[in-house]
């Protein structure tokens, strides 16, 4: 009986150091946001981050997304109602997080399709088709240009753009920023600065209607 | 044989005999293979941290450890209740390949190997440190003390069954 005891009373242990851990660095890590968030408002939102909504609004929502992830593509509707439903007052920023493979050449895709006005129908047609132009993980480059016309997107006038060192900026900047911030996962999103405290679509609902009662 | 030192065995219950001839020895036994197990389930338990918590993404070699941790916290939990000498023969392959690829990953954090003779390419670099306790205990050193504190024990373990 005395070892029985033993190693429950190990694991017991264990499982309560590995809870108050993850309480602990999670704790430690919105306040680490919160102060960047009064000292920094700039790392979630650079000007000329791509945008929707209203300028003054309330509630800010900062989403890094990477165009090839697949939850990024199943949320993003979401979002968007999320913002559509309180359009005087939540606004919508998206930063770039490229982590899959060949999803940095997908970003330079949608800042040219920008140039053209026609960054949120680019968007919607690639997380729309994201199976078709994915394969294991990897952006398969060769099927892109498809749904970029599908788009309305001019694919000549895209291919002198995407190459612009301004773009290079962009996504020097954003990974900068995703550094500074501490953003290892697509989608993460801030809502007025503050981390979600789980992962998940409620998670960020509720967020955004704290927010908008706080004021 | 009617002068033999040994103590005949009824037939049927030979291991009881045993099992009651030295319940001290049996009671370091078990404590060897409980200290094994500690550690490596600890072990596994911070890996997870690490990886889960602390979102430090795990390298292709960490992945290999692992591959060799985990199963040592299934195998020496098995073993304990009742303790089963056999164990050791199951655990100490594990334990000392984990040891041979920990081991490697270390030399190759203080580039005592060279970089280009890494296998990870792509990914996380092996080689790189992105975490240390009090500037040393870095994942991999952590990961070969363990591995090597387990299979320590089970070689002494080993030892005192054979003895």
């Amino acid at each position: 009986m005395k070892r029985e005891m033993l190693v429950a009373g190990v694991l017991a242990t264990l499982i309560l150091l590995f809870v108050l851990g993850t309480v602990g660095v999670k704790s430690q890590r919105a306040q680490e946001v919160e102060v960047l968030a009064q000292e920094e408002a700039t790392l979630f939102e650079r000007p000329g981050a791509p945008s929707f909504g209203p300028e003054d609004a309330d509630v800010v929502i900062v989403e890094f997304f990477d165009p090839a992830c697949e939850t990024c593509a199943a949320i993003y509707p979401h979002v968007h109602q999320l913002v559509e439903a309180h359009p005087e007052r939540v606004r919508l920023v998206l930063r770039y997080a490229p982590l899959h493979h060949g999803a940095d050449v997908v970003v330079r895709a949608l800042e040219a399709s920008r140039k053209q006005d026609l960054f949120w129908q680019a968007l919607d047609v690639l997380f729309a088709t994201q199976a078709q132009w994915t394969a294991h993980h990897k952006v398969q480059l060769d099927r892109l240009p498809a749904f970029l016309s599908e788009a309305g997107v001019d694919l000549t006038q895209l291919q002198q753009d995407m190459h612009d060192p301004a773009i290079d900026a962009v996504l020097k900047q954003d990974h900068d920023d995703r550094t500074t911030l501490g953003v290892r996962k697509t989608p993460t999103f801030f809502v007025n600065g503050k981390p979600l405290p789980r992962f998940g679509l409620d998670a960020l609902q509720q967020l955004v209607q704290s927010e908008l009662e706080g004021g | 044989m009617a002068h033999s030192p040994w103590r005949p065995t009824a037939i049927g219950t030979p291991l009881e005999g045993t099992l009651d001839r030295h319940p001290e020895s049996q009671d370091r036994h078990w404590s060897l293979l409980f200290l094994s197990w500690l550690l490596v389930t600890t072990a596994a338990a911070g890996s997870l941290f690490f990886s889960e918590v602390m979102d430090l993404p795990p390298c292709s070699l960490c992945w290999v450890q692992r591959a060799f941790m985990f199963p040592l916290v299934i195998v020496l939990f098995a073993g304990l209740f009742p303790f089963e000498p056999k164990t050791v023969r199951f655990a100490l392959p594990l334990a000392g390949v984990g040891w041979a690829v920990a081991t490697y990953h270390v030399l190759l954090t203080w580039g005592v190997i060279p970089e280009s003779a890494a296998p990870c390419t792509e990914g996380v670099s092996c080689s790189e440190v992105e975490w240390a306790l009090l500037g040393v205990l870095s994942i991999p050193v952590l990961s070969w003390l363990v591995f090597t504190a387990v299979a320590a024990l089970l070689l002494g373990l080993r030892r005192r069954l054979a003895g």
